[in-house]
């Protein structure tokens, strides 16, 4: 065969895609994955507990709250009745507290039968060190006691850093701990969308939800605070 | 922000935040367990150098909702009555290791003192010194007027009194004006302080025509102890003419609220119908007053102790 017709690679185009690649963020779920992985969530819920009669739903500030909502909704629309859904901050039991700044404290809201009894759904984001899920348990502690806790995460982004699972995933993500996962909702951030940096910004080492970045609406999951 | 000294020093976004963050420290008064973490491990100091219940006590209280350890000082019985100077005590308290000092004095600028010596590493709050501030007992106004009547902005607030010896009046009308209220101060002349041109407040000597046009009253004591002097010719003189009275709050709009920062004198500046009525949230200032010192000890104490300089903005 002539090398004549076989058409070389434009060589310029190689090293042009590299860097860009590693800076523009991928998306790892799109609105209809998202919109479907919490219906699976819902069934799941419901299927687990044998019904809505039991479960009280919390969502942990910022984005939880949201997809407790919608998780909520799909509930009310499968059983015909709605199940008490409430929020809860965690921001005081963390315990990276004395380490950082102090916080704004986000808002908690025990539904008003409160969760003495209860099943409780714990509903995040990104579920990755556990430490939020740990801060979230010992505050459940402070509230009643519940019959049982349980926890649902749209992304499980793996590197626990405690002994603690999910019981509900939306989807596993294999990542290594200097990716970034960030979850869009269409409530906080405009449209719905779960994306993927390869690293984080250069002039962030350890980037930590700061009250800065919780109010620019960003939640980026790649320090020890997710 | 590293210390709370004087209202004047709030800006609005640091008020909305100590108010906000209050709005949730009171959601715990209907918890059965009354407890936060936040502060485990951290030492606050109430050093009280002047008499006072309801303010140490919601100190107090406020300290150990959120698990600090709570040092209480009063000046009587310890070493000050042996002559022991403030920067003395302030050195004892900084062996100790004290993370946060919650002073009262009698001296104007006290707490001031405190926070910029030297002496101490620790946040400082002014709990009252002297006739200037009491920044924290203006916070809990605020507060318990924005649960009642929403955004204080364009709100008419009337504070009447002895305003010449009140620090709760100064801290008032410096954190009312930032929160964007029109504030009206009404006192006799004798008991205003000689040039109220500084002041970002209107000034009237006559209360039945602020009271018409008023969302919230605040009557403040007639600090009987500080009067060396004869402001007011009978105590019978002052009540007619400044006293709030039943004839006198029905001159009020319909939603507007009567407020006292306690202790009260009954009859003299507020009758005992008022204090009583349904209008009069003066007990529920007090309880509002444990959710405000939660909310300013935990942002001035929960964070890293070794500040950097970027921080300083974040209250």
């Amino acid at each position: 065969m002539s090398p004549a017709l076989v058409p070389e690679p434009a060589p310029e185009s190689v090293p042009e895609t590299a860097p860009v690649a590693k800076a523009v963020p991928r998306t790892v779920l799109d609105a209809s994955d998202i919109s479907r992985a919490l219906t699976r969530i819902a069934h799941e819920i419901l299927e687990r507990n044998r019904g809505a009669d039991p479960v009280v739903l919390l969502g942990i500030p910022t984005r939880g709250v949201g997809l407790a909502s919608r998780i909520s909704d799909r509930i009310a629309a499968v059983e015909g009745r709605s199940v008490p859904t409430g929020s809860l901050d965690v921001t005081m039991y963390r315990d990276d507290i004395g380490l950082k700044p102090a916080r704004a404290l986000e808002h908690t809201d025990i539904p008003p039968g409160g969760i003495d009894g209860k099943v409780v759904v714990l509903v995040d984001d990104v579920l990755f060190s556990g430490r939020t899920i740990r801060a979230a348990l010992d505050a459940i502690g402070d509230i009643g006691r519940p019959r049982a806790v349980q926890l649902a995460v749209l992304v499980d982004r793996g590197h626990r850093e405690l002994p603690i699972r999910a019981d509900y995933v939306g989807k596993n993500l294999p990542t290594s701990l200097v990716e970034r996962v960030t979850v869009h909702l269409t409530e906080y951030d405009g449209s719905d969308a779960v994306l993927i940096a390869d690293q984080a910004h250069p002039d962030k080492t350890r980037p930590d939800r700061t009250s800065a970045e919780k109010k620019s609406g960003s939640t980026d999951k790649t320090g020890a605070s997710a | 922000m590293r210390h709370l000294l004087s209202a004047g020093d709030l800006s609005r976004d640091d008020a909305h935040l100590i108010l906000d963050t209050a709005e949730e420290m009171r959601s715990l008064a209907d918890r059965p367990i009354k407890k936060l973490p936040a502060l485990r491990g951290r030492t606050v100091v109430n050093l009280f150098f002047e008499d006072s219940t309801r303010t140490r006590i919601s100190f107090e209280a406020a300290a150990k909702r959120l698990s600090a350890d709570v040092i209480n000082f009063s000046a009587k019985g310890s070493s000050v009555s042996k002559g022991e100077s403030l920067k003395d005590t302030a050195l004892t308290l900084q062996a100790m290791g004290a993370d946060g000092v919650v002073c009262r004095h009698g001296s104007s600028g006290a707490p001031h003192l405190l926070a910029n010596s030297g002496w101490l590493t620790g946040a400082v709050v002014n709990a009252g010194d002297g006739t200037h501030e009491h920044p924290t007992q203006a916070l809990l106004d605020a507060f318990t007027m924005r649960r009642h009547l929403g955004s204080l902005e364009g709100r008419r607030i009337t504070i009447v009194g002895d305003v010449l010896h009140s620090r709760v009046a100064r801290s008032n009308v410096l954190l009312l004006s930032t929160l964007g209220a029109d504030v009206t101060v009404v006192a006799p002349p004798t008991l205003l302080p000689v040039d109220m041109t500084t002041w970002p407040c209107e000034t009237s000597y006559d209360l039945d025509a602020a009271l018409a046009k008023s969302d919230a009253v605040m009557m403040l004591r007639v600090q009987r102890e500080r009067m060396n002097d004869a402001f007011f010719p009978s105590a019978r003189e002052y009540t007619r003419r400044y006293g709030l009275d039943v004839h006198r709050m029905a001159q009020l709009p319909d939603e507007a609220i009567v407020l006292h920062p306690g202790p009260m004198n009954r009859g003299m500046e507020i009758s005992a119908e008022v204090a009583d009525s349904t209008r009069s949230v003066i007990v529920e200032q007090v309880t509002n007053g444990v959710a405000i010192r939660m909310a300013v000890l935990y942002l001035l104490l929960s964070g890293t102790s070794e500040t950097p300089n970027t921080e300083e903005t974040t209250a």
